[in-house]
């Protein structure tokens, strides 16, 4: 495997006499979509404010595209685009001419008008900043990180704020950013998001990665026990729940949900049950542990 | 694009945006041409005892011009780049492979063109409006004076941003540092009129010196210099030390980051 773009080890940042990084591990590789996801001052701004050359460390190794952050060139900015967590545009620009702007800060920029198709503003080139929505602004924000032609983005917290809409057209963006080959380090508190955008996930809390994988098997998801729900007709109590079942009983009242590390085999002895008794068990459904459970329980655990 | 090529394409961006901003045009440009006509109907048949007696509107045309070209540098730039600032706009920048000192030379680059604009704004509706010659053969000195005080100016306004610390606050604190000293220093209200004492307590600021300079170049003494070099001189170390101050305080980042 060629080196990772984003390598880091042991790194350590403290505030005063907070620490706000407490000796994070991370290798990012060429064309993947890496996500760190954890609450709100987690330590996410702080470490990829790090990896930007923005802030200092106190401890620790990074390197970014082969080079230390803290000591970089011209050369070294050509090759990063950065959407900072809150930025807001000049009001008084147009989209064409905000990117056109930033266009002239590279040596070999994208085609504008291919940039502002690629972040879906095609309708809005001559629409001053300050007339865009928030969903709309956000995406110029990436035009313009956009603009160089980076290899390496860095987009913190790209959909903080935003309508359930926004956020999806956001995700379409950024979704047709994997297509040209980039890499991107994405930071959320989000976990639909990192679900959603990303080919890895480290999850971060209090300034430690305390789980890291693939969406589909972090925190052994897969081995994590399902949840069996429904609801029982009128008149029948969970008590009357057969014993064969094997799952601990969570719900209480007409509501039931039953945890158990067997599904397969719980449903067939509740469905047994209820067949036989010609009951009607509404609502019912079989929930493997989403990425929001573990992230909670991951998240939870720690305070 | 090589260092200067990027200040002109900054520079550019930097106009669009300085015209289309409905308050950096009328504090800059219409501002001191509504000052310029309320002085002059108010007082115009009046005159003001200095190189011997002026009329009111020769004394007040360079008194206008004066004060545009701190609007234009000193004020306009301490409030643009604190709201730029406080915006991120400032630290995007930086992330990008421009170097710091093409933006700043970019925005000082707009503050002086536009000071020249005012200085010819002015001196036309003076001289249209109210027969107060242009001093065509002096227009060297003039010059000279006017973008050695609005580079002065610009330094002191980049180095103020470092005590601004919110969006709100920017416009408060320049408008307290500036409209007082107008009145002191002789731009609101001809020296003639004002007590020695306070004139001396202008004397510690650089706009008394700056009007006291552009007056000098506009209207000098008979048998005296256009040039007063004392003045000049003291316009030019406060412009480096508020150079020294922004270089050592000036911040890229918004307060807090």
């Amino acid at each position: 495997m060629s080196d990772p773009v984003i390598s880091i080890r042991g790194l350590r940042k403290s505030y005063d006499d907070i620490e706000a990084v407490r000796g994070i591990d991370l290798d990012v590789q060429a064309g993947e979509v890496f996500a760190f996801l954890g609450p709100n001052g987690a330590g996410k701004t702080t470490t990829v404010e790090i990896m930007e050359g923005y802030r200092g460390r106190d401890a620790g190794e990074v390197t970014v595209l082969g080079e230390d952050p803290q000591h970089t060139d011209r050369a070294w900015r050509e090759r990063i685009g950065i959407v900072l967590q809150s930025c807001r545009l000049d009001p008084y620009l147009t989209v064409r001419e905000s990117l056109a702007l930033y266009a002239g800060y590279y040596s070999a920029p994208r085609p504008i008008e291919e940039t502002i198709a690629l972040v879906g503003l095609e309708g809005k080139a001559e629409a001053r900043a300050s007339s865009l929505s928030g969903g709309q602004q956000r995406r110029l924000d990436v035009g313009m990180a956009l603009i160089g032609d980076p290899e390496l983005l860095f987009l913190d917290e790209p959909t903080t704020g935003f309508d359930p809409s926004a956020r999806r057209q956001a995700w379409e963006t950024i979704a047709g950013l994997r297509d040209l080959g980039k890499t991107i380090f994405l930071t959320t508190h989000y976990m639909d998001e990192a679900q959603r955008l990303a080919d890895r996930v480290a999850i971060i809390v209090h300034g430690e990665v305390v789980a890291r994988g693939t969406p589909e098997d972090l925190g052994d998801r897969d081995n994590r026990p399902a949840t069996v729900s429904f609801r029982l007709p009128d008149g029948v109590a969970p008590g009357a729940l057969p014993v064969e079942l094997g799952a601990a009983v969570v719900g209480d009242g007409l509501g039931v949900s039953l945890s158990t590390a067997t599904p397969v085999a719980t449903l067939n002895a509740l469905t047994g049950w209820a067949i036989e008794r010609s009951l009607d068990l509404e609502g019912l459904e079989v929930r493997r542990p989403s990425l929001e459970d573990v992230y909670l329980s991951l998240t939870s655990e720690d305070v | 694009m090589s260092g200067p090529a990027l200040v002109v394409h900054q520079f550019r961006f930097d106009q669009k945006a300085f015209w289309r901003n409905p308050a950096s045009v009328f504090f800059t440009i219409a501002f001191p041409v509504i000052l310029l006509l309320i002085f002059a109907t108010v007082f115009g048949d009046q005159t003001v005892d200095v190189r011997g007696g002026v009329k009111t509107t020769v004394y007040y045309v360079p008194a206008i011009i004066t004060l545009s070209v701190i609007s234009a540098t000193m004020q306009s730039l301490a409030m643009s780049l604190v709201i730029a600032r406080e915006d991120g706009r400032l630290k995007r920048g930086r992330g990008t492979p421009m170097p710091p000192w093409v933006f700043i030379a970019g925005r000082v680059g707009n503050s002086i063109v536009v000071a020249l604009m005012m200085l010819v704004l002015i001196a036309a509706l003076g001289r249209l409006a109210y027969g107060v010659p242009v001093p065509w053969g002096r227009l060297p000195e003039i010059v000279l004076v006017l973008v050695m005080g609005a580079a002065a100016f610009c330094c002191i306004g980049i180095a103020l941003t470092a005590a601004i610390p919110s969006q709100d606050a920017a416009a408060p604190i320049v408008n307290a540092l500036l409209l007082p000293l107008y009145f002191l220093s002789g731009v609101f209200i001809p020296d003639d009129q004002l007590p020695s004492g306070v004139v001396h307590f202008a004397d510690a600021f650089p706009i008394r010196h700056f009007f006291e300079a552009f007056f000098s170049a506009y209207v000098p003494a008979d048998g005296g210099t256009s040039l007063e070099w004392g003045n000049i001189a003291v316009v030019a170390i406060w412009g480096v030390v508020g150079l020294l101050l922004a270089v050592r305080y000036f911040r890229w980042t918004p307060r807090g980051d």
